[in-house]
């Protein structure tokens, strides 16, 4: 892109980081009382607004009910005023029933479902401008608020490449500059991956080190989201007085 | 609305409580539940507000856009209201399922606006009959816990006063042609006046005597509930009766005296809220949902 230097000579970003460096994170646990489970997530200037409600009995249909498993149902939906320009439709839309998909496909690989056969768990997402990333992560603290048992934290981070150098979770304007993202979910004490996708061309031999910036960047996110339960968990016992 | 399962014992409960003016969490008839009120929380529109009220959950952001005036109203700008019942505030309001609750509350905000003296809508008018900003006004419903067109009227109104347009100048050119040009200062604009904004009270009837600022709870027990759009001076703008069951003219008049009673002080409080939190300066800590 003309006139817009996203890595520069001294290995800085548009926003100053340098290339393995995540946006500030502030995460909170437990915002609705209401809910069964719910997480509020701020990376960079991406927020996202997850609640859990589950394990219940399957709404609509019985049929869909099944035999050894929960199922689990994903709504992305995004502000209408969040992005620049108003969106007219916050969800239903090719973008967010996409993003929904994802999001089950990768909370089916990290909750035990086979712990609540019969029933359904559903996880709302409300982005602005939604990443995958954050989405994610705010799903992954409201999960956990919920106290639905999973295999371990799932953690998202992006990347991209510039320069022949591996950029960790990039902002609005990286995104936009059109150059290869990749999106990565991870299981941190396992280290397997729970999604993995990527746009735009990238050669492979430059694959593995963006994927390793993007493993490195979503361990990063796991030590802070880590941080945010065990001081939720002591605030909660704090006052019920343990 | 998002409903709560009762037992017949729980709803004589709460009918007999408020015979005597004592509400299940120790309120009056006439008492709100703590309201916290926060603005300006979402960065990239031109006002945006947050209102707490009890488990209620909602957050208003308005964006103003150019746009061409309405044929009948060639001097003026116009309000456009969008309510999205988002799926976090209960599972039935997944896919298409808060669609039908969310027209009936933006249609309920298009009623109250729809009078001269609410918003003055000349100051929104850029050149006649071409140019006009429109306000989108959206509503996002994040959490369910009872009496939803209160708390969303005074987030509507905080957001309100929170908008900032920035200021244009038409030029005119030797051929005619008109252009716009925006102020070169991302600090000089024009701020809307909602002294006659309306906020929306509803009273529910529960057994004989009527409540202000019902809970999900209270609301099961009501049969009928009058919404009343009530202006910071006691001016009535809107009436308008929900529920399955029916009121007699009388408890219709006493309702409406309260709200009206009610009302003003809503307003007040209100009024002294936004402007203290305004007084803070730009350099004010900024919670949303991390407090």
């Amino acid at each position: 892109m003309a006139g817009l230097e996203l890595l520069s000579d001294q290995g800085y970003r548009v926003d100053g980081r340098r290339a393995g460096e995540l946006r500030k994170i502030q995460a909170r646990m437990g915002v609705f009382a209401q809910a069964d489970g719910s997480a509020y997530i701020e990376q960079g200037n991406t927020k996202a607004l997850a609640v859990v409600y589950g394990p219940h009995e399957i709404r609509g249909s019985r049929a869909r009910a099944l035999p050894d498993r929960a199922l689990v149902n994903c709504q992305y939906s995004s502000a209408t005023f969040s992005t620049g320009e108003r969106k007219r439709r916050p969800h239903g839309d090719r973008k967010s029933c996409e993003m929904g998909l994802q999001l089950r496909q990768t909370f089916e690989a990290a909750i035990l479902t086979q712990l609540h056969p019969r029933s359904q768990i559903d996880i709302y997402v409300q982005a602005d401008g939604g990443t995958y990333a954050a989405c994610v992560n705010a799903a992954t603290l409201a999960v956990l608020d919920a106290g639905i048992p999973m295999r371990d934290f799932v953690c998202a981070c992006s990347a991209g490449f510039v320069d022949g150098t591996a950029l960790a979770d990039l902002s609005h304007v990286e995104e936009a500059a059109g150059g290869p993202q990749l999106a990565l979910a991870l299981l941190p004490a396992s280290g397997q991956i729970a999604l993995l996708e990527m746009d735009a061309r990238l050669h492979e031999d430059h694959l593995e080190r963006v994927l390793e910036a993007a493993a490195q960047a979503a361990r990063d996110v796991h030590t802070l989201l880590d941080r945010v339960v065990r001081q939720h968990v002591r605030e909660a016992s704090i006052l019920l007085g343990d | 609305m998002a409903s709560v399962t009762l037992s017949e014992a729980e709803k004589v409960y709460i009918v007999h409580g408020v015979q005597e003016d004592l509400r299940v969490d120790g309120r009056g008839r006439e008492d709100y539940r703590c309201v916290e009120v926060e603005t300006d929380v979402v960065s990239n529109t031109s006002g945006s507000a947050r209102v707490k009220l009890g488990h209620t959950d909602i957050l208003v952001g308005v964006k103003a856009e150019m746009g061409t005036p309405k044929l009948e109203k060639p001097n003026e700008g116009y309000l456009e209201f969008f309510v999205d019942c988002s799926a976090s505030a209960t599972p039935e309001f997944e896919g298409r399922g808060g669609d039908d609750l969310g027209t009936e509350i933006a249609n309920t905000l298009y009623r109250i606006f729809n009078n001269k003296s609410s918003v003055d809508l000349k100051t929104l008018c850029i050149s006649p009959r071409e140019h006009c900003w429109v306000l989108y006004v959206d509503v996002l419903l994040l959490e369910c816990g009872g009496n939803l067109f209160d708390a969303i009227s005074i987030a509507v109104k905080a957001a309100l006063f929170n908008t900032r347009i920035p200021r244009v100048r038409v030029l005119e050119d030797e051929e005619g042609s008109k252009d716009i040009e925006l102020s070169d200062d991302p600090y000089d604009c024009i701020r809307l006046s909602v002294e006659n904004v309306p906020c929306i009270v509803t009273l529910c009837k529960i057994g004989y005597r009527h409540v202000v600022d019902a809970t999900l709870q209270e609301e099961a027990c009501s049969l009928a509930s009058l919404l009343v759009s009530v202006t910071s001076k006691g001016v009535v703008t809107c009436m308008r009766k929900v529920g399955k069951g029916s009121l007699d003219p009388e408890s219709i008049f006493e309702m409406m005296e309260t709200g009206k009673r009610v009302g003003k002080v809503l307003h007040a409080s209100l009024q002294s809220v936004v402007h203290k939190e305004e007084s803070l300066g730009p350099k004010r800590q900024k919670v949303g949902f991390l407090g």
